[in-house]
């Protein structure tokens, strides 16, 4: 299930606004915080190619509020656009595609500002970046002039602009993101069964206090006492008299079934139920509420990094001064000094802040109210421990409380995505794993890499249309024997067919995610690919079916190179 | 070190002259290294699409998609159906309509705009319930897509699919492509009736969310929703603020959210918002065009490659997709496997465990709930007729039976007929199978 956000701000009665009313169903996703990051955000697309799959990704985030967005688009309208971009009509054939497209972008939410480039006839991109507007995050699609493709990395590079690349042809598409520098994510929105956290092995006081005055003379409660004793108490009740007898709490997966029937031979049978439902919940949380919980590897990914650490050999495209600068710029952000002080806190403490949250179970209610207030209580007084420390750092003073509370919530589930280098890839490196990793991939009948489609695409990055032998003649220049690998064949055939020419149902599913991935970018909210991801429409001959891969970013530095991309299988047996 | 090689040349797409459907013919009219053998790249192949129509079902947030997508994909005739009309909260996503559409007919807008914007495409609307045509409506289509919200409408729609499968004519076999979509997750399936796994088979993938007893919300609510759920099923009941609820009328929805507000503040319980009552009110599933893109266009893909067999489709072997954008992208792709107990496309009856020790009435309702049946209207049937909902008379002679006992009422090992008005013609079999011993018939006093 979607976890959906429940406002905690005080009720006021009032109808919603209008525009709380337009946006309802995707602020019930990322709340006021994430729209109002939309409202702010300033999108650059530059279109090229047969142009449908940027207007299709705007169009996805015209329609969520985005505050404004400006397509750069030197091309005319043709007939083959009316074919392919519904951003487009009759009357715009002749005219500039990007004006057109705006102007009809523009039309499905009047609370958005569209521009289009160029205005005038010779302006060219460097006046677009060397004007004063900034821009949020800027989109290009292929294919595309390189020299235009070095201007927008530069610039990006300068003003540390996530930039997204699309390229969409016939039945296969790839985008490619490259954020700026780590990327750091505390509203990652797991899934609500993943963050129960109830420290049933490490209740404090107050806890233990509760549970006491609801298990007192357990024996001779009356039924409807007995049958409302929430689970949480139950369990700890339960933990007490097991380590009364054996000395220490269950630990073994054998001892803590065995835990588990002794719970479950404390309810009551001889009532009509033939049972008791606060029994049963407690049977049934056993297992997932006695082990420790330990540091998830997202977590500690972040406790392990520190952005002071100059990384020297890794980042061979900036400049030394440049570098420490952003080292610095990134150490005195308020995430890598919260970040700090809960390492600090886990040190001390052995566990991260507590999240306070309760799940629901069945209790009479002002005892369930009462439970929830423990658990908040000791929540508040974990923050305002790492809120403590937050404020010894020297630029910890100006970090908001609710900022800290935020991040303490969440503690479980941050996230860093490591920045993208924008060096080449090296292709040869690649290939070699991705085909190795294939062999074993077919005799476990695994779908296959789709760095064939990758890379036969990207071929064609700067040219409009290409035969299967000159694909494969590029590509056989970084990687050897490229006309002889059947599945390199048929991807680079698959593509040339394409003629250069997009379809539009493979160009609206890409905009879909390219546009996805834009929102948890410029929200800051859920969690975005690292970095690549390909798409495969075909059924696959040999392989299974269509996939969607993520090509990842990895930490592999050879000899003071570049990150090479390591593609992930994210499909899962059915 | 080795870098990507590039091909060099121009950059913009070559095109035959003024042809508007340069890009759609380079894959029509050229086979590719996976097309298969049926694949016929001949003009009159090409041409034959023009007269394929294809059903679009809900012209809402997947609805506005797909018919922008079948149309940009060469279909020709196209018809809409959806009986609601256009809300603010709409606007969001279903970028069909505009602020001054809202009141007007979703199927109607949608299918003017459509048709406006994409030369030479015909898209007829039809302003009704889909239960309100009949075979010979559905029997003119040659693919049906749908975008809809309701599990109930799918299961309608795909148990009238299956129902028209006549092996004489195979016309009347007609490939339903179905999408769904929750936040940043959605499905897409391709079902040939009779044939595939049918969305009855794949019903226990979408289990229906728990409902919360009866007497935690009159006696001890513990969460908002608790609160906002007394105010909707009790309160309302017990005051009639107005004649019917309606579930748009804010004023409605204000009456409940003050009542919930209330009744949170009473029992200490936090969270209660305009928002958190309507999303419980209307069971609010969060919706954002993004995803409504990549699953409708999913689906659409998969019309175009069975109308064109320009590549392999799913539905024979592989026929369900899933999407998360949720934490990267993740999607998978597998074979759902036709059940032969399936009581739409099956011919088994299913096995049923029953607790003997259970009156019908609770029977009845915990049909409602278990994933596999999801039944809200049950009428049952053994060897004689042991409930009826409709019509009133027998309603009325066979409640009495709604107190008894299923071990009373049939044997272990029986088999029941289920039929719900909501489902059309449906009849479901189910073998009885007793969960524990019987413990006798009720005496009357007993009754809770």
């Amino acid at each position: 299930m979607t976890d959906i956000i429940i406002d905690q701000t005080p009720p006021i009665l009032h109808n919603p606004s209008d525009k709380e009313k337009k946006y309802d169903r995707q602020l019930r996703l990322w709340a006021a915080s994430g729209q109002q990051a939309l409202e702010d955000a300033h999108i650059l697309l530059l279109n090229s190619g047969s142009g449908a799959v940027g207007i299709e990704t705007l169009k996805n985030l015209v329609l969520p509020g985005i505050g404004k967005f400006t397509i750069a688009d030197e091309a005319i309208v043709d007939e083959a656009d009316l074919g392919v971009n519904f951003f487009l009509e009759e009357s715009s054939l002749g005219k500039l595609r990007s004006e057109c497209c705006t102007k009809l972008l523009q039309e499905l939410n009047p609370d958005v500002k569209g521009d289009w480039f160029p205005h005038e006839q010779g302006e060219t991109l460097e006046h677009l970046f060397g004007s004063e507007q900034r821009f949020t995050l800027i989109m290009y699609t292929l294919p595309i002039e390189p020299k235009k493709v070095d201007l927008i990395h530069k610039h990006a590079s300068k003003h540390k602009i996530p930039v997204i690349s699309i390229h969409s042809a016939g039945f296969y598409s790839y985008f490619r993101i490259r954020l700026p520098g780590n990327f750091p994510i505390v509203e990652t929105h797991p899934d609500s069964t993943a963050t129960t956290d109830l420290r049933l092995l490490t209740p404090w006081p107050e806890l233990l206090q509760f549970t006491e005055s609801l298990t007192e003379n357990i024996e001779n409660q009356s039924a409807l006492e007995h049958g409302h004793i929430p689970y949480v108490a139950l369990l700890l009740h339960y933990l007490g008299k097991w380590k009364d007898i054996h000395g220490s709490l269950p630990a073994t997966y054998k001892e803590k079934t065995a835990f588990r029937d002794t719970v479950a031979a404390g309810a009551r049978r001889d009532n009509p139920e033939g049972g008791e439902e606060n029994f049963d919940e407690a049977v049934a949380a056993v297992l997932k509420t006695t082990s420790l919980p330990t540091l998830p590897s997202s977590v500690k990914e972040v406790f392990d990094y520190s952005p002071s650490d100059v990384r020297i050999g890794t980042q061979i495209t900036r400049e030394p001064m440049l570098m420490d600068y952003q080292n610095q710029m990134e150490a005195s952000s308020s995430f890598w000094i919260i970040a700090g002080a809960v390492k600090q806190f886990y040190t001390k403490h052995g566990a991260l802040p507590l999240a306070g949250s309760v799940p629901d179970m069945k209790a009479q209610s002002t005892v369930y109210v009462k439970l929830q207030n423990i658990y908040k209580a000791k929540a508040r007084q974990d923050a305002a421990e790492v809120l403590k420390i937050v404020r010894t750092h020297p630029s910890g003073k100006d970090i908001p409380e609710a900022e800290v509370e935020t991040f303490c919530k969440n503690a479980a589930f941050i996230k860093v995505i490591r920045g993208t280098d924008t060096a080449p890839l090296n292709i040869q490196d690649i290939a070699n794993k991705e085909f190795d990793s294939d062999e074993n991939a077919a005799l476990a009948s695994m779908p296959l890499s789709l760095f064939p489609i990758y890379i036969s695409l990207n071929a064609t990055s700067h040219v409009a249309f290409a035969s299967s032998s000159d694909i494969l003649t590029a590509i056989s220049k970084s990687i050897p024997n490229a006309a002889s690998n059947s599945r390199l064949v048929q991807a680079a055939e698959e593509v040339a067919r394409a003629k250069g020419g997009e379809l539009h149902n493979i160009s609206a599913l890409t905009g879909g995610m390219a546009a996805q991935e834009v929102i948890k970018i410029i929200t800051k909210q859920y969690i975005p690919i690292d970095n690549t991801c390909v798409f495969d429409e075909l059924l696959d001959l040999e392989a299974v079916m269509r996939r969607i891969l993520e090509m990842k970013g990895r930490e592999s530095y050879i000899g003071g190179g570049v990150a090479g991309p390591d593609i992930l299988r994210s499909t899962a047996s059915a | 070190m080795s870098q990507p090689v590039m091909v060099s040349g121009p950059i913009s797409p070559p095109k035959s002259k003024n042809s508007r459907w340069t890009y759609l013919d380079n894959v029509r009219r050229h086979p590719g290294p996976f097309t298969g053998e049926t694949f016929n790249s001949s003009e009159e192949a090409v041409s034959l699409m023009d007269n394929l129509k294809v059903l679009v079902i809900g012209a809402g947030g997947l609805g506005c998609e797909i018919l922008k997508n079948l149309a940009l994909s060469g279909f020709k005739q196209i018809h809409v159906i959806d009986m609601d009309t256009i809300d603010v909260s709409n606007l969001n996503r279903q970028f069909l309509f505009r602020a001054s559409d809202v009141g007007s007919s979703k199927a109607e807008v949608a299918a003017r705009f459509v048709e406006k914007r994409v030369r030479g495409v015909s898209i007829t609307p039809h302003n009704c319930k889909i239960q309100d045509k009949d075979d010979d409506f559905y029997m003119q289509f040659n693919i049906i897509v749908c975008g809809l919200d309701s599990v109930e409408a799918r299961r309608w729609i795909n148990s009238t699919l299956v129902n028209l499968v006549d092996d004489e004519n195979e016309d009347s076999l007609k490939p339903l492509i179905d999408g769904g979509t929750e936040g940043f997750k959605g499905q897409s399936r391709v079902v040939f009736p009779t044939i595939t796994s049918c969305i009855e088979c794949q019903l226990d993938m979408h289990a229906p969310r728990a409902a919360v007893p009866l007497c935690t919300l009159a006696t001890i609510p513990r969460q908002p929703e608790h609160c906002v759920e007394w105010a909707h099923i009790i309160a309302w009941e017990q005051e009639n603020p107005f004649p019917t609820l309606d579930n748009d009328d804010p004023e409605h929805i204000t009456w409940l959210y003050k009542k919930a507000l209330a009744r949170a503040q009473e029992f200490n319980i936090q969270g209660v918002t305009y928002s958190l009552t309507q999303g419980v009110v209307k069971n609010i599933i969060p919706a954002i065009a993004s995803t409504n893109a990549i699953i409708a266009a999913s689906c659409c893909n998969e019309a175009f490659k069975i109308a064109t067999q320009t590549n392999p489709s799913l539905g024979m072997a592989e026929n369900y997709m899933y999407y998360t954008g949720n934490d990267g992208i993740y999607s998978y792709t597998f074979e759902h496997l036709k059940k032969d107990d399936c009581p739409v496309c099956g011919n088994l009856a299913r096995d049923i465990e029953v607790d003997p020790n259970f009156t019908l009435q609770e029977f009845i309702d915990s049909l409602a709930e278990r994933a596999e049946a999801q039944l809200k209207k049950p009428s049952i049937r053994a060897d004689r007729t042991l409930y009826m909902q409709s019509p009133p008379s027998l309603e009325e002679q066979t409640r009495p039976n709604l107190v008894k006992k299923m071990g009373e009422l049939v044997g272990n090992g029986d088999e029941i007929g289920v039929t719900d008005p909501s489902l059309g013609a449906v009849n479901f079999k189910y073998k009885v199978k007793f969960s524990r011993e019987f413990r006798g018939a009720v005496v009357k006093e007993n009754i809770d």
